[in-house]
């Protein structure tokens, strides 16, 4: 193996386990809020620059450039609107896990990124967005805030910087659609959270219609090390353009799933080895990976074995790095219903607004359990996957796009393996046999 | 949005429900919460107060609680709401209930992280104590809900009981666990096979430091 991993103590989020506390005591005790004043006093534009330079891209699932980003916030407020930072904890996305360990491990880490990059595109607030279903991990940064707002590190003079930043929690009910950004927005005014046309972009109008800026969780927590550190640490990680270091969530059959912090561009295999104790059944036993959150196509064992794991590394292999929430499959897995479960996922969360999206999610999951149990028609592959297309790019957000992706990366790779079950199928019914089905 | 709640009858709910008013303390939470929000803006806090009122409903029938419709209509009145676009709210989001619930809220993960690592078995543990998804026992203890992914891959199969979630599971952990719940027993939540949070099993392979004590690794910068 000759990657170099990620040392211990290149690794940002220390206490991501939680053995230790996550209170502010603690927090300073690793190096939170250490000269906080001093890291703003570098100035708006100096922090946006060191940012863009570290070549941080937004852990959200896209992957943007975090500074250039923050760029494009208004310098000044012509009409006295103020601008808003948001902080997206609405971690959704099947296969995440891992804004729930900063949230509850390191809140402290979230709440002097937010305020660093709160000032340096000059937002008056920051609202921190988390998911419903996160009750403790919103109770603790509720807590984590109070500690805060009470050693003087945020709110009137934060951290003794002159300048004045508030932080507030809300709460999310149990709705995927909200982690995109304007649904967010919308979901923050109180209404139901149905995203919104762009233009405007939130970075012109977007919470109350004034500038807004939202960014991931991981995004605005790592910011502070960055700048103590400098950009040139953090973009020595990773190769060109996927600089860094990423907190991995590796779910499914491995030995053991975790969270791990580690470079960009670890390949995929030295990665399971290191931190997972291997595939399940060994590696001959791998079967797909998806390697990024659910949205993402799958990838044939072959595949992914040595690729990088980085936004332009899986990017080439017809998938995405996403959040970095790996999903492993070995050969137990019934892969049809694996996808068609992700589909059954897409068509509870659809929002309703688009057309193509409200009913396109729902008739591509029936069809999926047609797949499954090779009832459907040989031909149905086919529009199936004409169908996929039609959703994707038809709507106003991603989602659309979401729940066609692991479709068409199904059909792709494992054509084969539905048309077999179809012809079995088929080849039963015209015997006359009844299908067999597990006793329950 | 297919699995319409049955909703109880109006005119009972009117006459339990008619009357519902917050309680002091969470008249308190509420206009805490209402004051996160700029001035004008206290629509914003609509999801937070309902949040609050089902759980007020929840402690006064002992459940998680659900959203009768009066008491919808005290939150819309509370922000100076249209009736409508409260209702609009509880209905997109999943996290408010629509119909009563049991003492206890079983919402099992059933998304392809959890499936892999065996959520059919929780599922079949839940059947085998007589629940049947989207429905509540008859001695009202439990309803059983299938939900989509909560965010705890790592450590699937999950379910989160009212306002816990139990880790790494299998049939018998989880046949256990609802048991001791039914015996008025306290489980202690988090994973069940002694993981701390979502390190491997058997204990971290990096940042061991961390384990015994708050090490801090500025020196070895």
């Amino acid at each position: 193996m000759g990657f170099d991993f990620l040392q211990d103590k290149d690794r940002i989020f220390t206490n991501v386990y939680g053995f230790q506390s996550w209170d502010l005591k603690a927090a300073q005790k690793r190096g939170d809020w250490d000269k906080t004043a001093d890291l703003i006093k570098l100035g708006n534009d100096k922090i946006i620059n060191e940012i863009k330079e570290s070549g941080l891209r937004g852990r959200g699932g896209a992957g943007f450039p975090t500074g250039l980003k923050w760029s494009f916030m208004p310098k000044e407020s012509p009409d006295g609107r103020p601008s808003f930072l948001v902080v997206n904890a609405d971690e959704s996305e099947p296969g995440s896990c891992k804004d729930r360990e900063i949230l509850r491990n390191d809140p402290h880490k979230l709440i002097e990124g937010a305020l660093i990059a709160g000032f340096a595109m000059r937002a008056r607030a920051a609202y921190i967005y988390i998911r419903g279903e996160y009750i403790m991990e919103a109770k603790v940064m509720e807590a984590a805030v109070k500690e805060a707002y009470d050693a003087g590190l945020i709110g009137k003079n934060a951290a003794k910087s002159g300048y004045d930043f508030d932080v507030f929690i809300h709460r999310g009910a149990g709705a995927y659609i909200c982690g995109e950004e304007t649904a967010m927005l919308e979901s923050l005014e109180g209404k139901k959270g149905q995203p919104r046309l762009k233009p405007p972009f939130p970075a012109g109008a977007g919470l109350y219609g004034c500038p807004t800026t939202v960014n991931n969780v991981e995004s605005i927590a790592v910011v502070p090390t960055i700048l103590r550190r400098g950009a040139t640490w953090f973009s020595s990680f990773g190769r060109e353009n996927n600089h860094g270091t990423k907190l991995f969530q590796v779910s499914g059959h491995v030995e053991k799933p975790a969270v791990f912090e580690e470079s960009m561009s670890i390949p995929f295999k030295d990665m399971i080895e290191k931190h997972c104790g291997g595939i399940t059944g060994g590696w001959d036993n791998l079967l797909a990976v998806i390697p990024g959150g659910s949205s993402v196509p799958l990838v044939p064992a072959e595949q992914i074995m040595d690729a990088p794991m980085d936004f332009d590394g899986l990017r080439d292999l017809g998938s995405g790095l996403g959040t970095a929430a790996v999903i492993v499959m070995d050969k137990s897995t019934d892969i049809v219903r694996a996808i068609s479960r992700i589909s059954y996922f897409y068509k509870h969360e659809s929002c309703g607004q688009c057309t193509p999206c409200r009913e396109g999610t729902g008739w591509m999951w029936r069809v999926m359990e047609k797949m499954r149990d090779g009832s459907a028609d040989i031909a149905d592959i086919d529009t199936l996957y004409q169908v996929t297309k039609q959703v994707e790019g038809h709507t106003i957000c991603a989602f659309g796009d979401a729940a066609a992706w692991p479709i068409q990366g199904l059909i792709r790779h494992f054509r084969p393996e539905m048309e077999q079950r179809i012809r079995e199928n088929a080849a039963s019914e015209n015997r006359g046999e009844e299908v067999l089905e597990a006793a329950e | 949005m297919a699995e319409a709640p049955n909703t109880p009858d109006e005119i009972e709910v009117r006459a339990k429900w008619g009357n519902f008013k917050f309680t002091p303390e969470n008249e308190k939470l509420a206009k805490w919460q209402i004051a996160k929000y700029p001035e004008g803006r206290q629509r914003s806090a609509v999801m937070a107060l309902l949040d609050i009122a089902q759980r007020q409903v929840g402690e006064e029938t002992k459940t998680q609680g659900w959203l009768p419709v009066p008491v919808i209509e005290y939150v819309a009145d509370y922000l100076n709401m249209p009736y409508m676009r409260v209702y609009e709210v509880v209905t997109f989001y999943t996290m408010y209930n629509r119909a009563p619930v049991g003492r206890f809220h079983v919402q099992v993960c059933g998304t392809t992280p959890c499936m892999l690592r065996g959520s059919d078995d929780v599922f079949a543990a839940c059947k085998n104590k007589g629940m049947a998804k989207g429905k509540t026992t008859p001695d009202g203890l439990f309803t059983l809900t299938e939900i989509e992914c909560i965010g705890n891959c790592t450590n699937a199969p999950v379910v989160q009981i009212n306002d816990d979630n139990y880790e790494d599971l299998d049939y018998d952990i989880m046949s256990r666990i609802l048991e001791d719940l039914a015996e008025g027993k306290t489980v202690p939540a988090g994973s069940q096979i002694g993981r701390k949070t979502s390190e491997p099993e058997g204990g971290p392979v990096v940042l061991k430091e961390m384990v015994k004590s708050n090490h801090d690794y500025r020196n070895e910068w």
